[in-house]
């Protein structure tokens, strides 16, 4: 019979990512609804990490150590949290969608022979029953999913879908049980983490980013949103195809991959709007999208949108602010 | 050097999506296909290695007849034969499933390499590629953005978030999910087109039946719902669209 939930609770370089508080309230969540309890996962060399998650509401934080989880590897990753799952036998296990978790946790769920039900934005428990919500085709559909069959479902939240805030504190520190795990073999030998050399522009401070996308069609016309770029005092930067075709330095790209903006005013043209760029500038406080597709995902989270070609819409727009800054 | 590469066939970006009739999927009788995006660039560095190392580039796909004009262009470009994994019933299937299919297509021919795109641009599940690693005993890599196999050892840059990035030496063989980006995809030639022709594409049967073990299936596609109330301006028409945002950011949203 299994029981309870587990909860990922990912760090770097001895610091916990955020992004692991969201997970901590999603799980608690479905722990409520489900009347289950909620145990944190923290691997490392030692259990300096767990005690850092004690404060939150959990029945409680699971240490698994071995030298070799000094570093992040996938291998030693997969292989320890293995062990705790083979051990606790929970019902559902809970990460956040980040790059670490996607990078080892298809490898542990598939031990067990199944797949993850990744990148969620939602659930709902109903009945003991839950059905969890992702994105499909770029953010374009929702896909409500049922996991079935025997043995824990594995999920993933996508950054967002909770906020880490609302995890609930505990009254007394949850109880941190360090546990010696088994790793083989570590077939990949990792280096340091590094930054490329420091970005040259920092879209975090500027307070109007004119954003281009796959819309914007030949690098020459880039010229357009400079323009609109310059007459508003902003900066221009764009969705990661622009970057990746070398349209634009890489340092300009917002995202998941590039930088998480929250300027006063952003402006998208002819970006659709996949997930991958909506984390990177959501916050922004007026969102305007101009694309073709009255059904881009980008029109979710915009406050203004205009539907039509921005070849006609930008220069309008230049010229009208103009009149209004005479 | 063997290098297997994965890839998978997706409706164009900038299809318009129209929900299925049972509400499951979406309709795909009115659509067009293309590569997926990051398969794309797995292409393209597999084609990079083979010119250093030598060996063959060997296409893996699994997907209806359609998705052979995603592997016809991929020989086209310089692949050197392909295993075309025949499934009509696989688009809804489990990211699980799907490894399963692809690895047991590939694993008698013993690959020194396996690459493949990150994620899909449908399902978007990107657990396939370290599945299929998991299934066949390799080690893996995700979200390669640069690979050095200059010497002996096989070194891979991995994007990690924020803008972070770290170097990994790996054991061969190996698999890799390649992130876009990482080269500049080449074009087919119309030598490369002609050469085409005469390359192997081996139809292959799915180890399993679609559905079969499956953990986590689609009960219902719907369009998202909006999380903002979207002020749509100009009615189609460009000029004034343009001219009632101007006053809006202005008077409104008081940001210009």
């Amino acid at each position: 019979m299994s029981n309870g939930i587990l909860v990922f609770v990912e760090h770097r370089q001895g610091v916990i990512n955020k992004v692991s508080f969201e997970a901590v309230a999603a799980a608690q969540q479905l722990g409520a609804s489900l009347g289950q309890e909620v145990t944190a996962v923290v691997l490392g060399a030692d259990a300096a990490l767990a005690n850092e998650v004690t404060g939150f509401k959990l029945a409680g934080v699971v240490s698994a150590e071995n030298p070799k989880l000094a570093d992040y590897t996938p291998d030693a990753y997969a292989d320890a949290f293995e062990k705790v799952v083979r051990a606790r036998e929970p019902q559902y296990v809970i990460f956040p969608h980040t790059y670490l978790v996607r990078d080892f946790a298809p490898k542990l769920a598939a031990r067990f022979g199944k797949g993850l039900v990744s990148d969620c934005v939602r659930m709902k428990a109903e009945g003991g029953a839950v059905t969890f919500t992702r994105r499909l085709f770029q953010g374009k559909m929702d896909a409500d999913v049922v996991a079935s069959g025997g043995g824990a479902v594995f999920a993933t939240f996508q950054s967002g879908a909770y906020r880490g805030d609302q995890a609930e504190r505990g009254g007394a520190a949850a109880a941190v049980e360090s546990v010696a795990v088994e790793v083989g073999e570590v077939r990949m030998q990792p280096e340091a983490p590094f930054q490329e050399v420091k970005a040259a522009v920092d879209l975090t401070k500027t307070d109007v980013i004119i954003a281009i996308g796959r819309g914007i069609k030949s690098q020459e016309n880039i010229a357009l949103a400079q323009k609109l770029a310059e007459l508003l005092g902003g900066d221009i930067a764009a969705s990661r195809p622009i970057c990746d075709a070398g349209w634009l330095p890489i340092d300009r790209q917002i995202g998941s991959s590039g930088q998480t903006v929250a300027p006063k005013l952003y402006i998208a043209l002819g970006i659709s709007g996949a997930i991958q760029h909506l984390v990177g500038m959501k916050n922004a406080g007026t969102i305007v999208a101009v694309n073709k597709d009255a059904e881009a995902p980008i029109f979710d989270i915009a406050d203004y949108g205009i539907v039509g070609d921005l070849f006609e819409v930008v220069p309008a727009l230049t010229e009208e602010i103009q009149k209004l800054k005479g | 050097m063997k290098i297997f590469v994965l890839m998978k066939q997706v409706p164009n970006k900038d299809a318009v999506l129209r929900v299925r009739g049972d509400g499951k999927w979406v309709e795909e009788g009115d659509l067009s296909f293309e590569v997926n995006e990051s398969d794309g660039y797995a292409l393209e560095e597999s084609l990079r290695l083979k010119e250093k190392k030598g060996g063959e580039v060997v296409v893996a796909c699994l997907g209806p007849q359609r998705a052979k004009s995603v592997i016809k262009d991929a020989l086209a470009r310089g692949a050197d034969r392909a295993i075309h994994v025949v499934a009509d019933d696989f688009a809804q299937a489990g990211p699980f499933a799907v490894a399963k299919v692809l690895a047991e297509a590939i694993r008698g021919e013993q690959p020194d390499l396996v690459l493949a795109g990150l994620q899909s641009d449908d399902q978007g599940y990107g657990q396939t590629g370290v599945i299929v690693a998991e299934l066949l005993g390799l080690p893996h890599a995700t979200i390669v953005i640069d690979v050095d196999y200059s010497s002996e050892q096989l070194r891979v840059k991995r994007e990690l978030e924020s803008g972070w990035y770290q170097w990994y030496t790996m054991q061969t063989p190996a698999l890799l999910t390649i992130q876009s980006g990482i080269s500049q995809i080449r074009y087919a030639t119309l030598k490369g087109i002609m050469a085409a022709k005469k390359k192997e594409i081996r139809e292959a049967q799915p180890a399993i039946a679609a559905g079969e073990g499956e953990f986590q299936t689609v009960e219902r596609v719907y369009l998202p719902l909006k999380q903002k109330q979207t002020q749509f301006l100009g009615d189609g028409d460009a000029k004034k669209g343009a001219a009632q945002l101007a006053e809006k950011l202005r008077n409104e949203a008081r940001v210009i």
